[in-house]
């Protein structure tokens, strides 16, 4: 049931993140609507699919990005590792882990995109990556994620309901 | 007898009379005396329709309230069909305005043909400058096919699907185009960049290059066609010990607001990677 909801949830998201959210960068960073849904649902104690959300939505990211299709796949397994740590260890303060998560994850996902298109020959200054693009992403994707978890934690609860015990 | 005769001057009398004073009115000598009388006549006729008026809308204005409220509802619901009628309206004018201006430059070309696609997305990462358009092979889209609008050179065609494709804006930091000044015919560089700006390189040391010189492609590489319109130089910046000067360039194209695109179909890029002499190991 919820991979099968990862793929409507997640093509939602993408095409929100693609007409919408990549149109309105801070200086020149963009928040990243997937890698906040992935770490929300990642974070969620009875999400037993969040591998599968992070393959998902690696592939659909590779599929329309143009950076090499690996490295979405990666990012996004990355972010969902660091997720599902984090819920293990900190389990009692979801806000707290869901913070540390989207900015590890968000770390992750800028230093990758730098490597691989630095190695690709794009020739992007790193000290310019990181202020023009890495802050402000990270600054964005903080605001965003206790709105899209909250979004999610509903998700959560409607495909798996709470049984009174 | 003398009865009919002193009413017969009586009438007489009071005709003349009746007579003097309208002629007296219509000549605007009685407007005075007019004026005088009926200023008070028309002050306290006012003052007692105003009290009338005040006292018949207090007791019937609590019956019209629930029918003005209901009226003003339906007005309200309307003007809010009307603004968003207005608002589809000027968002349809708007798309005419870019398709008529597409549709000019491709008259203005008729060598090229073009197949005219829209802008629907961006490239979700934010180091790449690439936009998705809604054409694909099925357009007769294929890769490496320049991307043009009425203003300039936009980019090319970099991944296509059968109804969609992803271009490289020449603002791409991995963007890399062959180009030349217009007034000299030097060769160039033009490279894009983190920030969207666009900048030339490997223009020689000699070459007298100013603020405002046209850029177009050179069509060297096989990449672009020659003679499409990049920019204009904004900034020269030479150094006395570099092999190269370098200068920002203002895009024609303004790539905050691209709604739609022209690909030139009937353009073949060449692959010279194959001539590229290799450095041995």
């Amino acid at each position: 049931m919820s991979v099968l909801l990862a793929f409507p949830t997640l093509v939602v998201l993408l095409i929100l993140q693609m007409v919408v959210v990549s149109r309105l960068p801070l200086i020149n960073g963009t928040a990243d609507l997937l890698l906040l849904a992935l770490v929300a649902w990642a974070l969620q104690e009875r999400a037993r699919s969040a591998w599968a959300w992070a393959i998902i939505a690696g592939v659909a990211v590779s599929f329309i990005s143009a950076l090499p299709f690996y490295a979405p796949l990666f990012i996004y397994l990355a972010a969902t590792a660091v997720a599902r740590l984090l819920q293990r260890r900190v389990w009692q303060t979801p806000i707290l882990a869901l913070l540390v998560a989207v900015f590890v994850g968000t770390l992750i996902q800028q230093l990758v995109s730098l490597v691989v298109l630095n190695v690709s020959g794009a020739g992007i200054p790193w000290e310019d990556g990181l202020s023009l693009v890495t802050v402000p992403s990270l600054l964005l994707n903080l605001g965003l994620a206790l709105p899209v978890y909250t979004v999610i934690v509903d998700l959560s609860r409607w495909v798996y309901p709470e049984v009174d015990e | 007898m003398n009865t009919s005769n002193s009413r017969i001057w009586q009438t007489a009398l009071v005709v003349l009379l009746v007579a003097g004073i309208i002629a007296l009115a219509l000549g605007g000598f009685l407007s005075p005396a007019l004026r005088t009388v009926l200023g008070p006549l028309v002050s306290v006729q006012n003052w007692f329709s105003t009290r009338y008026m005040a006292i018949y809308e207090f007791v019937t204005v609590p019956r019209d309230v629930t029918s003005l409220r209901q009226r003003n509802t339906e007005l309200e619901n309307e003007n809010a069909q009307y603004e968003s009628e207005i608002i589809q309206l000027q968002q349809q004018l708007r798309e005419a305005q870019v398709l008529y201006a597409l549709l000019d430059f491709a008259r203005t070309r008729p060598e090229n043909e073009y197949a005219a696609a829209a802008v629907i997305g961006l490239d979700p990462n934010p180091f790449l400058r690439y936009i998705i358009i809604d054409k694909g092979t099925d357009a007769g889209i294929r890769h490496g096919m320049p991307v043009v609008t009425e203003q300039g050179l936009v980019g090319r065609v970099d991944a296509v699907t059968a109804n969609a494709a992803r271009v490289q804006l020449i603002t791409d930091p991995g963007a890399r185009v062959n180009v030349r000044l217009q007034s000299n015919q030097v060769k160039a560089m033009l490279t894009g960049s983190l920030t969207g700006e666009v900048s030339l390189d490997m223009v020689p040391q000699e070459t007298d290059m100013q603020i405002g010189e046209v850029v177009l492609t050179s069509g060297l590489g096989g990449s672009y066609p020659a003679d499409v319109l990049i920019g204009k130089v904004v900034s020269v910046s030479r150094r006395p010990n570099d092999l190269f000067q370098m200068a920002s360039i203002q895009p024609a194209v303004d790539f905050s607001t691209l709604r739609a695109v022209l690909v030139i179909t009937n353009f073949r890029p060449v692959d010279i990677a194959p001539l590229v002499p290799q450095t041995l190991p």
